[in-house]
């Protein structure tokens, strides 16, 4: 993989601090009661989400389940469509109709975030099919949780992405815990990147919480794919700071071990690299947060000027055509 | 016209489409290098070649999931179920996923696929491959449901179906795919959401589709000897129900007989018989009846298969007391 520039190391870092300051602003919107139903932070995550799409090409397809916020925002959809359609908003990415669950953008390839666990994972293995079917070189990148390699269509979908040579990723973010409870404590083999020797596909773990780690795994794999289509399945060792939606108390871990997880803070890691390397000035940190900050206030400026859906609405898109 | 059988007139719908269309496919169990469990997808393999017509593992949840992401960008995949039956599998990827992603996805994202196979009772196959799949999917926003009875209406409504930019569950029949019945020469269509009266009459409207839409025009041939003028009304479509066909028919006949193969609880004649009510009460003379499968999982012994599907005598019974004859 080519070394990156200046510009692209601080991007990565400004992606990543975009949506963890995002998703601050997303808790405290629903504490005001701005958003509702089942908010899932990507708060600890992030450096998966960036690192794996920053690889990307506009045209390539990127599917996730219902933590998604990072990956639309990775895949380059608007903070303040993105915040329009947490609210209920008109101007949502999905017209206020799919929430925080189901982001969608079609101009941008983010095939949507799904709800079902695992349920992304064939319907992604179907984008790869797409592409090799029509002769175009596009990859897929299909994330999901340490709690969707237990369901049956991740099995079916990795077997028949393997058998059929899909140019797919499956991305694994292990982050330790299926709502609440651990992976020791639902799945009989604990590496879960293991799973992919059973179809005969490349598997490795990575450290989801380098950003750059993340960059080249990823990168080594989307070009076997895109050349060969070979699929690959990768875990990303992660942790989310957050409970598993706002209403998780959080009784199946100890403080102690959610403290000692934030010591390897992605973000902070990466700016200290950034800085240690010359890279980042220690005066452009702060520019760098305000830039952000106001991006992420003009979001919810965005979102809060947008009207709600008009009742109509309740029942257009449910057919393309009903004659 | 030509006669042929409702299994061949499938067949030149998906040859005449995947011909038409480079971007239809057909995906399922055995569809390919064996031709179909029930042939249906004979010689399709050798005509198309194996990137159109694609075998899959055993693994109908997969394959379903593999068809919608691929017609989210762009393909029009045809998802054959072996049997219907297999579909609950893949349930939450057709209700879940194909039946709700234009909707969630605010209009971005269509799903242009046909799920197709043979549902509803057959011979002695039992519980677990002979029931009527059909209600598990006319619940559903978003989806549509069609259940061809003639080969006419199979040809015609599966090229609509393949057509057709939303996700539309095919439902053909065991039983029916020997049946023959005249095709007409060349192309066309028949509209997805329209009823058809397959047969005109004066005093009673039985309506029927599939397999039962056989049964009501045999029963209605034997009333006419008994001077009972039966109009059989078949909405081929079950969701995107073509009401007014049904209805009108009711304002004409005054008197209503459903018939479905399924368990009658919660089944589509309960859903008929509250649509004439509400917009037909003031022409009814009697209460609309209905004809259904017993309430109980198919069983396997010969008497018992024909005690739990709806049969002659229970229609003719049913025709019967609607019109307070004997």
């Amino acid at each position: 993989m080519k070394k990156l520039e200046q510009k692209e190391l601080i991007d990565l870092l400004r992606q990543m601090v975009l949506i963890r300051r995002f998703e601050e602003k997303c808790a405290e919107m629903y504490a005001l009661g701005k958003i509702g139903g089942f908010l899932h932070l990507y708060i600890g995550q992030e450096a998966v989400a960036v690192g794996a799409i920053s690889v990307l090409r506009p045209d390539d397809y990127v599917i996730a389940g219902y933590r998604e916020h990072g990956h639309a925002l990775a895949k380059g959809s608007s903070p303040g469509k993105v915040m329009a359609e947490l609210f209920g908003r008109a101007d949502g990415l999905c017209k206020g109709k799919g929430g925080s669950m189901h982001l969608f953008d079609k101009a941008r390839n983010f095939l949507g975030g799904h709800a079902i666990v695992a349920g992304q994972i064939p319907i992604g293995t179907g984008a790869a099919f797409a592409s090799k079917h029509r002769g175009t070189d596009q990859v897929t990148l299909c994330f999901f949780g340490d709690g969707a390699v237990n369901q049956g269509v991740f099995h079916e979908a990795l077997n028949l992405a393997a058998l059929w040579r899909l140019p797919i990723l499956f991305i694994c973010e292990n982050n330790r815990y299926g709502m609440g409870t651990s992976v020791e404590r639902a799945t009989s083999i604990t590496k879960l990147y293991k799973r992919a020797d059973a179809y005969g596909m490349p598997g490795e773990a990575v450290n989801g919480m380098d950003v750059l780690a993340v960059r080249e795994r990823v990168g080594l794999a989307v070009e076997l794919a895109r050349r060969e289509n070979t699929p690959s399945f990768i875990e990303a060792e992660t942790y989310r700071y957050r409970g598993h939606s706002m209403a998780d108390p959080g009784t199946y871990r100890t403080k102690e071990e959610v403290e000692e997880q934030k010591r390897h803070d992605p973000i902070s890691l990466f700016r200290d690299q950034l800085m240690a390397g010359g890279v980042l000035g220690e005066s452009d940190w702060k520019p760098l947060e305000d830039e952000v900050r106001q991006i992420v206030e003009e979001a919810v400026r965005y979102a809060d000027a947008s009207p709600e859906p008009p009742l109509e609405w309740l029942y257009t898109d449910v057919y393309i055509s009903e004659h | 016209m030509p006669v042929i059988t409702y299994r061949e007139a499938l067949n030149q719908a998906m040859r005449e489409e995947m011909r038409r269309d480079p971007s239809v496919f057909l995906m399922g169990e055995d569809v390919g290098v064996y031709q179909g469990a029930f042939k249906v997808s004979q010689g399709l393999l050798e005509e198309f070649g194996p990137k159109r017509v694609i075998d899959t593992p055993i693994s109908e949840g997969g394959f379903t999931g593999v068809g919608i992401g691929a017609a989210m960008v762009g393909l029009r995949p045809v998802i054959e179920m072996m049997t219907f039956n297999f579909a609950l599998v893949a349930i939450d990827q057709i209700v879940n996923h194909a039946a709700k992603i234009l909707y969630m996805s605010g209009g971005q994202y269509s799903v242009p696929m046909v799920i197709r196979g043979p549902g509803g009772p057959a011979h002695q196959l039992a519980a677990q491959h002979s029931q009527s799949m059909e209600s598990y999917f006319y619940h559903v926003p978003g989806l549509k449901v069609v259940r061809p009875g003639t080969p006419k209406d199979a040809k015609g409504l599966l090229k609509s179906a393949i057509r057709d930019n939303d996700p539309v569950i095919f439902i053909e029949s065991e039983l029916l795919y020997g049946t023959k019945g005249e095709v007409p020469e060349g192309e066309y269509t028949i509209p997805i959401g329209v009823a058809e009266v397959k047969r005109e009459g004066r005093d009673v409207t039985i309506v029927a589709y599939s397999k039962m839409l056989l049964l009501a025009l045999e029963v209605a041939e034997d009333l006419e000897k008994e001077g009972i003028s039966a109009e059989v009304a078949d909405p081929r479509t079950l969701r995107l129900l073509d009401t007014s066909t049904i209805v009108e028919s009711v304002k004409k006949t005054n008197r209503a007989v459903v018939i479905e193969s399924g368990a009658g609880f919660a089944g589509i004649g309960s859903e008929i018989a509250t649509i004439i009510s509400e917009q037909a009460f003031d022409y009814l003379d009697a209460p609309v009846e209905r004809v259904t499968g017993a309430n109980a999982p198919m069983p396997y012994a010969k008497n018992l298969e024909r005690a739990k599907v709806p049969d002659k005598a229970r229609v003719i019974a049913a025709v019967k007391k609607v019109l307070a004859v004997s």
